[in-house]
């Protein structure tokens, strides 16, 4: 455990300390997902420097937070007479959903119980999903519009970059956020390009509109890493007669990345058994920096901090690879440093190895229909996800584009039924996951949102028809229980966007 | 079973089913497909007929004079002297294929392989008037029983790049080679405004091209001998360009934003060609202008938000607005990774507003009817029998293509993601069992 500063247990700092109490929980090697969620239990940390610092410091040093969280009014609200689809097994048609406090309070068949105070919308006709979460997102990191300018996903500097962190390329005036809530997205992961092997840290962020991207981390979501392998990296650094410019040239990049950090973990561990060690030190010190290392910690380094927490388990691996091939080259890695990749990206070829990936319960966040646009992908089929959910694998539709973004309900839709077509028999349930659950299980916040259920999140969309019918469109987007978007009330959250256009 | 035994039974099958092709040529096939709500020119009807002979629809509707259909043996119905095979379709709905009007299908195999991509002279010269994409298309690509499957029998192949690009082609998705797939090898030229550095030098440089094509088709002999002053492009990338003053083909520019639109408009009435614009993320803001210029518009209806500062006013109901004014509309998908989208990209313009029959002819008939296909796009009697039977509604994430017909032929479902589909469909396990040893 850690010391936090008081300052960081103040209302307006709650997200950092989540984030903070998600970073140091270590022991498990699934620990992150099940990091407190807002509720402060990492106060009574003992008094300990924390062996995976990062801009907490600021806190610690009892600064306030730069943005505060705005104040939330949490309105009683009362969803009636839509179809709930829940993404947990279960369909009401028709039923109700009551948020309160900006989670779930309730949910059932039938019509909605007369609720003193409540303010009651009539979704009679309509259907009503958990808030759509992407995985794999570049917005903010390439917002729009498209320009020099706004180039901030490749730290395309050197093959490896973990200490880069997305959150801080993030442009949240991005027309495209809202865009894609308009799409019924909640909850995006915002991830560093594909041009390095290690490309840096992705963030999970709530789709609330807000002056900088830290207020948008969604409270207790953990660390994740973007890794990449294949052509990329390789075509990158090989076009500028550097390493790596072969498949093989990168997993020497990468393994060699890891074994540093392995020695970095084995000077912090041993800091930290000193600092948990009752008694004075052992005075037989030989070695001077040995000695300052155990007692200090060892120089910080941004890159393997990152790395490490790969290492303990906390920082969970999203790594590009199309081929079979190289996903499993990097299974082998992730066995040979002991860490658990949570999700292939792209993972075009992933149905050629989905007995492995369910096996192993990692994820493939894939698209439902792209393909040939390089080599590595010459071999995607659409019924990809349909196959991994039949093996017991945990499929995931990513968007990757300011575009597709704004209707992955219908591109789980292509998926299901191109699945359903090929005679791989999958409920719609299911489906609906590969946009909602499984993807909050690869960011490790399945347990508080992804699903309707009693007691999560009020991340929701109403539809005004079918979510997987083309002609269907979000009527409205909770998120935290709070109305973020209302179709027939648009005004624009970007200042890009304002004083557009002819003004005559 | 004995293994020469199963092979000289093959043989013998391949044998007579080729017999029976040979027979087909000399009197062409004729189906008639009954039942099945048609979508034709006047609009949807149920219960329709549609008869088919050799390559073409002979007749389509409800009442077909000359036609006997038959109570007894479905081999036997009679359509003007063919005995045709008639075949109950109650459950199917029929349109015309869908036409993707800015295609790489048959010019790009894999798109970051510059080994097997054809679609951008990328170290030509500004003005490559004279490249005809046509003469690359390769009917035997991959992508094209793929590209089937999402209900396109006829794609325009285009080139890319430079202020002129080329000649684009007009293909059905048929075929074994060239010869039996390129419906146009010059169908259309294309530019892109966004060109180099400067707008109103493309604009300048496009005026340039089509006054020396205006002067050199005018004075042809004395170029010939030297006589005249000295021109923008060679004879070859003249005579190109001819073909677009003399209004044979459209210019088609690649441009979206409004103020670019307002140029092209000024360009195209000064030289009274005719345009057709593509992108037009922002030609809503024109729509009166391009319907009285009579200018149609490409567009995808997915593009809108302010991506690039080219479409910052892009809306989603664009095509919607466009349709309204009295625009010729083409809804296109543009790049091919998605290509099994078109329909869907069509559902898209309905949910924003546009008529349902105005979004199926954006991917039918007025693609056909800008460009000039001879009897594509429509089902009527004459046109050429390119059909796509689908489960449902075409725009529909559930529905699929069960039968597609190119030039009056089924052709295959089958395609490489279906194969490799199949060939992975058990695991563990390689997925190459090797083969049974021969027999001694």
């Amino acid at each position: 455990m850690t010391k936090v500063h008081p300052a960081a247990l103040a209302a307006p700092a709650q997200i950092l300390l989540v984030v903070v109490a998600a970073m140091l929980a270590w022991t498990a090697p699934q620990a992150a997902t099940a990091a407190p969620v807002a509720d402060g239990d990492a106060s009574g940390a003992e008094e300990e420097p924390s062996p995976l610092p990062s801009l907490q410091q600021a806190e610690e040093r009892g600064l306030r937070p730069l943005e505060d969280s705005p104040d939330i009014e949490y309105r009683l609200v009362v969803l009636d007479g839509a179809t709930i689809l829940t993404a947990a097994g279960k369909t009401f048609a028709p039923g109700y959903i009551v948020l309160d406090g900006g989670r779930i309070k309730s949910l059932g068949e039938g019509r909605a119980p007369t609720i003193e105070g409540a303010h009651v919308l009539d979704t009679t006709g309509m259907f009503i999903t958990p808030g759509l979460i992407d995985t794999h997102s570049h917005l903010g990191v390439y917002a729009a519009p498209g320009s020099r300018a706004h180039g901030d996903g490749n730290e395309a500097t050197a093959p490896t970059t973990a200490g880069v962190w997305a959150e801080h390329s993030f442009n949240p005036q991005d027309p495209g956020i809202q865009r894609a809530v308009a799409g019924g997205v909640t909850t995006i992961q915002v991830l560093p390009g594909s041009a390095n092997l290690v490309g840096g840290r992705g963030v999970v962020l709530q789709m609330v509109p807000h002056r900088g991207s830290r207020a948008m981390r969604y409270p207790g979501a953990p660390e994740t890493l973007k890794m990449a392998c294949g052509e990329n990296p390789k075509r990158v650094y090989g076009s500028r007669s550097s390493a790596p410019s072969t498949r093989m040239g990168n997993l020497r990049a990468t393994r060699t990345a890891f074994l540093k950090a392995e020695r970095y973990l084995a000077k912090l561990k041993k800091h930290e058994d000193k600092a948990t060690r009752k008694g004075p030190t052992t005075k037989r010190r030989r070695d001077r920096d040995r000695d300052r290392d155990e007692e200090h910690g060892p120089e910080r380094d941004l890159d393997l901090e990152s790395l490490v927490g790969v290492l303990r388990g906390e920082v969970l691996p999203q790594v590009h690879c199309y081929r079979a091939d190289d996903m499993l080259s990097m299974l082998q890695l992730s066995d040979e440093f002991g860490f658990h990749i949570r999700s292939f990206h792209h993972a075009t070829d992933a149905y050629k190895i989905r007995d492995i990936l369910a096996e192993r319960q990692v994820a493939a966040s894939t698209w439902a229909d792209s393909w040939t646009f390089k080599l590595e992908a010459y071999d995607a089929i659409p019924e990809t996800p349909a196959l991994l959910a039949e093996a017991g694998g945990l499929p995931v539709i990513h968007s990757d584009s300011a575009i597709s973004i704004q209707r992955l309900n219908q591109e789980a839709a292509k998926a299901w039924y191109a699945g359903l077509h090929a005679g791989i028999e999958v409920s719609r349930d299911e489906a609906l996951s590969w946009i909602t659950l499984n993807p909050a299980w690869v960011l490790g916040i399945d347990h508080d949102t992804g699903s309707l259920e009693t007691g999560k999140r009020g991340d929701l969309v109403v539809w005004d028809a079918d979510p997987f019918s083309v002609y269907s469109s979000a009527r409205w987007v909770f998120i935290e229980g709070v109305l973020r978007y209302d179709s027939k009330n648009t005004s624009t959250w970007s200042d890009f966007e304002l004083g557009q256009g002819g003004q005559p | 079973m004995n293994r020469w035994l199963a092979t000289a039974l093959c043989l013998l099958l391949v044998g007579l089913s080729g017999g029976m092709a040979r027979a087909a040529d000399s009197a062409p096939a004729c189906r008639v497909l009954t039942g099945a709500r048609v979508h034709l020119p006047s609009g949807p009807v149920d219960d329709a007929v549609v008869v088919i002979v050799g390559d073409r629809i002979a007749a389509a509707g409800t009442a077909i004079n000359g036609l006997e259909l038959s109570t007894t043996n479905p081999a036997s119905a009679q359509f003007q002297g063919h005995t045709c095979s008639q075949e109950d379709r109650s459950d199917w709905l029929i349109t015309a294929g869908l036409i993707e009007t800015r295609s790489n299908v048959g010019l790009v195999e894999v798109g970051a392989e510059d080994r097997s991509r054809d679609q951008n002279w990328e170290d030509g010269p500004a003005n490559r008037a004279a490249l005809a994409v046509a003469d690359s298309y390769n009917a035997r690509s991959s992508q094209i029983p793929i590209a089937r499957l999402g209900g396109l029998t006829s794609v325009l192949a285009i080139p890319r790049g430079g202020l002129i690009s080329g000649q684009g082609a007009a293909v059905d998705l048929a075929g074994a080679g060239q010869h039996d797939s390129i419906l146009i090898d010059n169908v259309a030229l294309y530019a892109n405004l966004a060109h180099g550095s400067s707008r109103a030098a493309s604009i300048l440089l496009l005026h340039q091209a089509l006054n020396d094509a205006r002067f050199f088709t005018a004075n042809k002999r004395a170029f010939d001998e030297g006589r005249t002053r000295p021109l923008s492009a060679d004879p070859a990338a003249l005579a190109a360009i001819s073909e677009v003053v003399n209004r044979s083909i459209p210019l088609v520019v690649r441009a979206n934003r409004a103020a670019d639109i307002e140029a092209l408009l000024r360009l195209a009435k000064e030289q009274k060609i005719r345009l057709v614009v593509n992108g037009g993320a922002e030609a809503w803001l024109l729509a009166d202008q391009l319907a009285a210029a009579g200018v149609a518009v490409i567009l995808d209806p997915m593009v809108f938000g302010p991506g690039s500062f080219d479409q910052i006013e892009a809306r989603p109901d664009n095509a919607a607005l466009l349709h309204r004014a009295g625009v010729d509309i083409i809804i296109s998908g543009g790049a091919r990774y998605f290509p099994l989208g078109l329909r869907y990209l069509a559902g898209d313009a309905v949910r924003s507003g546009l008529d349902y029959e105005a979004a199926l002819a954006a991917v039918t008939s007025t693609p056909a009817k800008v460009f000039g296909l001879p009897g594509r796009g429509q089902i009527e009697a004459g046109a050429v029998a390119n059909l796509v039977a689908w489960s449902s509604d075409p725009f529909e994430l559930s529905s699929r293509p069960l039968e597609i017909l190119v030039r009056g032929r089924t052709v295959s479902l089958n395609n490489r993601r279906t194969e490799l589909r199949e060939r992975y469909r058990r695991l563990p396990g390689s997925p190459v069992p090797p083969p049974p040893l021969p027999t001694p």
